[in-house]
């Protein structure tokens, strides 16, 4: 079919939008930006070790997310100061994870894992992402209220019954499948732009978590048509496109709001 | 009759250090509680182990089954860039209808700033909202990390005035950490001193005097007690004719 790779690339990442949208979100709130950082990076590692075994690139990345995130909430839970230890694990895991590719990776576009290679998925990669989406938005849904409490105060959430420990962990665990789903879309270095930029361009104009949450997706979805659509015209990278086109949102909201309040 | 909450014999470690130690400690239905103790004598960390948000090294907490919790915490550190107004605030997580929200908020003094995002609320303004909060869900036990500070004396008075009448009619339990010694002590019906253990605890008068309260506050505090039980003889709302400086100074006698 006439186009189709671009059919296949806008449904990919509307999927992809969607998740980082609510999801960055709680990103942004629980300062967790070095979080998903240490997350995606890690992944360069998971495509590195699956190419050199053999099996499904999600698989590998999705397990690697993983084990990251159950590391690093096991870190997040203790006293140590959390960001420097998260800058050392994100730029180790990115290095090991260079490296590694390097050794098994025979050919690896090493672009395409950092920046991702949206035009050349198939229909079977967008549908993993929709089911990703499904999952991510019922497990968001479920259990948002308890996510809302403990992003007000962990303390607050533990003495009204949240298990903060437990909401942590899976929001984690939703986070290192995102990274999972998205790499192949935006590529690892480009996940957490669309973790952070949709949401903090949605801040500015919206007055409730639940309102920020929608026009984050809203506002992450308009980038990356847009994004699309000028990679297709100017012939520009996919990935990086859809996130200069998320700047632009970011910018022009952040402008009008400076302008409507000063 | 049993206790709502009751800790026996908990310890907590945070890393190496211990923080609190043997500390045996029963809240009943209706009393008031204060919790008195110098810079990092466990205060804040006590009221920790009763919310079940720090986990007892040693010891048990006992809860009464389905115990609501009020914890009005000494703040949040809230980014930002997390969007709620005062009055979405008061709806985490049940939504609350708005005559019982004005009603609250007139009571707590935050019916101005409804419409205000928590993240710019100053300390004071924004305990104010999260003890509107907890007692929208009508607590049997409310929890309060130092409610005052901030407050000026006559701002003190007001709110544990208000304690003592949300106490009477919710018959709720109300365990607070404080540092204005001698208001609390007329507010309370039992305090207990600590410093990593409880020291001694009793009735204020009894408190006072013990000589454990005596040298972790030294002798001038209890000169500010004789003043504040002075002042107290007289009532205030008949007209207060002459000022008297409240603050804690060591009396000269």
């Amino acid at each position: 079919m006439y186009l189709e790779f671009m059919w296949i690339a806008a449904c990919a990442a509307v999927g992809m939008a969607i998740m980082a949208g609510v999801l960055g979100c709680f990103v942004v709130w629980r300062r967790m930006a070095y979080f998903g950082d240490a997350l995606s990076h890690a992944s360069v590692l998971g495509v590195a070790i699956s190419l050199g075994f053999g099996f499904s690139v999600y698989l590998g990345v999705a397990g690697i997310a993983c084990l990251v995130a159950v590391l690093l909430w096991g870190f997040l839970g203790s006293q140590h100061s959390t960001d420097s230890l998260l800058g050392v694990i994100s730029h180790g895991a990115l290095a090991i994870g260079l490296i590694s590719a390097a050794l098994w990776g025979n050919g690896i576009s090493l672009e395409a894992v950092l920046f991702g290679d949206i035009l050349v998925l198939e229909w079977r990669d967008a549908l993993y992402i929709w089911v990703g989406v499904g999952a991510i938005c019922c497990y968001v849904l479920w259990r948002w209220r308890a996510l809302i409490l403990s992003t007000l105060g962990e303390d607050l959430a533990a003495s009204e019954g949240v298990d903060v420990q437990r909401e942590q962990f899976f929001l984690a665990l939703a986070l290192a499948m995102l990274v999972g789903l998205a790499l192949q879309v935006v590529g690892a270095i480009l996940i957490t732009a669309f973790l952070i930029i949709p949401a903090a361009a949605a801040r500015t104009i919206t007055r409730t978590p639940e309102a920020m949450a929608a026009m984050a997706v809203f506002i992450g979805v308009a980038a990356v048509m847009s994004g699309l659509a000028g990679s297709y015209y100017w012939d520009t990278p996919a990935g990086p496109s859809m996130v200069a086109a998320a700047t632009m949102i970011f910018v022009v909201l952040q402008g009008l709001s400076v302008r409507s309040t000063g | 009759m049993s206790g709502l909450l009751s800790l026996q014999q908990v310890a907590v470690n945070y890393g190496q250090g211990t923080v609190l130690q043997s500390v045996d400690l029963t809240v009943r239905a209706g009393e008031i509680i204060t919790i008195v103790g110098p810079n990092g004598s466990g205060k804040s960390s006590l009221l920790r182990v009763m919310t079940g948000a720090v986990r007892p090294k040693r010891g048990r907490v006992l809860r009464q089954a389905g115990l609501q919790i009020g914890y009005v915490p000494q703040k949040l550190r809230l980014d930002p860039t997390f969007p709620m107004t005062l009055r979405r605030f008061l709806d985490v997580p049940q939504p609350i209808a708005d005559a019982d929200a004005a009603l609250v908020a007139e009571r707590t003094g935050i019916s101005g700033q409804l419409d205000k995002q928590i993240a710019s609320l100053s300390g004071g303004m924004l305990q104010r909202g999260m003890l509107a909060r907890a007692i929208l869900r009508r607590p049997d036990v409310l929890l309060l990390d130092e409610p005052t500070q901030g407050l000026d004396q006559a701002g003190s008075a007001g709110f544990y005035e208000l304690i003592e009448d949300l106490r009477n009619e919710l018959n709720c339990a109300v365990v607070m950490v404080s540092h204005d010694l001698h208001v609390v002590m007329s507010a309370s019906d039992r305090v207990i001193c600590l410093n990593g253990h409880i020291c001694c605890q009793g009735a204020p008068e009894v408190v006072s005097t013990a000589p454990e309260y005596r040298a972790l506050f030294g002798r001038g505090t209890r000169g500010t007690m004789a003043l504040y039980r002075h002042d107290h003889d007289h009532h205030h709302d008949q007209g207060h004719d002459h000022h008297h400086d409240h603050h804690a100074k060591p009396s000269p006698n």
